[in-house]
């Protein structure tokens, strides 16, 4: 299959003919999806360097698997499964490596003024507020519950990719769910600071 | 502490909230399930159901980020492609280079193989220049 129009092919035709072997195609692809595959790697790895060397992992990964790809789910959902897999590997490498630093994991209450729900009826400073809620996460809760609440991947493959069971990925949604909530709808006489016990167990 | 913070709690509700307070994150989507007497709990505990609310909310405000975007860096399309270039170009030096491994592998069994037939070769011819004298 050749396309002679790559940019204005639709995505079943991109795919097919990346699948094909044609190297424009899936330059299109790469194009057409950058964005959001940058954007969950930003989301699981936070740091902005981390999530670029992790986008090009995943294209490199998704390139490679290109024959493998059946169409069972759409091609979007099977680039954030790449996608996930290759922040996860590269967490998990970061934190061999890592000595002393422990930034990521150290959440400092600071319940800034701007933070306050009531002033957050602008969903745009909502989604901000929750934004940097989740960066604040242990990166162990973090992917769980970005992969589950904003991607929508079930439970088992999440566990999947996590290389937990579905149960331990059950308890850690539950857990950041729970930190997110504190954080971001406090109820009255609850604090967003940290709680120690939960941050021992997240960590 | 969630311990701490349920036991600030009315002093009626105290129990059921602790038991319920650990399964409402996952009540939002089912991946938990409350019993009998925890919905019991929560349909008459007005604190519960605002935590409920509350990860209801959680749950929509996270679906909403679906659609928003963080600002992707200017050049991550060209970098990408450079990448699956080079790796492109990586895989193909490689396969050259197994490729003449291969070929050399392949002439040196060639050669053995040629050579160890010629030394039978020449062997057999001087056995047989041997005995025809005898035979004659």
């Amino acid at each position: 299959m050749h396309l002679l129009a790559p940019a204005s092919a639709d995505m079943a035709a991109l795919v097919s003919a990346a699948q094909a072997g044609e190297h424009s195609a899936f330059e299109e692809l790469v194009r057409r999806t950058s964005t959001d595959t940058f954007t969950l790697a930003r989301r699981l790895v936070t740091d902005e360097d981390d999530a670029r060397d992790v986008v090009q992992e995943a294209y490199l990964r998704a390139y490679r698997s290109m024959g493998s790809f059946r169409g069972d789910a759409q091609f979007t959902t099977w680039l954030y499964r790449i996608t996930a897999n290759c922040a996860s590997t590269h967490l998990g490498r970061r934190r061999r490596h890592r000595h002393e630093n422990l930034d990521d994991e150290i959440d400092v209450a600071d319940p800034k003024p701007e933070h306050d729900p009531a002033l957050a009826t602008d969903g745009s400073l909502l989604r901000e507020q929750l934004e940097v809620a989740i960066a604040e996460l242990p990166p162990r809760l973090r992917a769980v519950v970005v992969l589950r609440d904003i991607y929508d991947l079930n439970h088992a493959e999440i566990a999947n990719h996590l290389g937990i069971s579905e149960s331990a990925a059950k308890v850690r949604l539950h857990r950041a769910r729970r930190r997110l909530r504190v954080q971001v709808f406090p109820l009255a006489g609850e604090s967003p600071c940290l709680d120690p016990e939960e941050h021992a167990d997240a960590v | 502490m969630l311990s701490e913070r349920i036991r600030d709690r009315s002093g009626a509700t105290n129990a059921s909230c602790e038991s319920v307070a650990d399964l409402l994150p996952g009540v939002i989507d089912g991946t938990s399930k409350l019993d009998r007497s925890d919905r019991r709990h929560v349909e008459r505990c007005l604190r519960c159901q605002a935590e409920l609310a509350t990860y209801r909310k959680l749950l929509r405000a996270m679906q909403s980020l679906r659609t928003s975007h963080a600002s992707r860096p200017t050049t991550l399309v060209t970098d990408v492609l450079a990448h699956l270039e080079a790796a492109g170009e990586r895989s193909a030096v490689r396969a050259a280079l197994t490729g003449r491994k291969v070929a050399y592998l392949g002439g040196i069994a060639a050669a053995a193989t040629a050579a160890g037939a010629g030394a039978a070769i020449v062997l057999v011819t001087r056995g047989r220049k041997g005995r025809l004298p005898l035979a004659g």
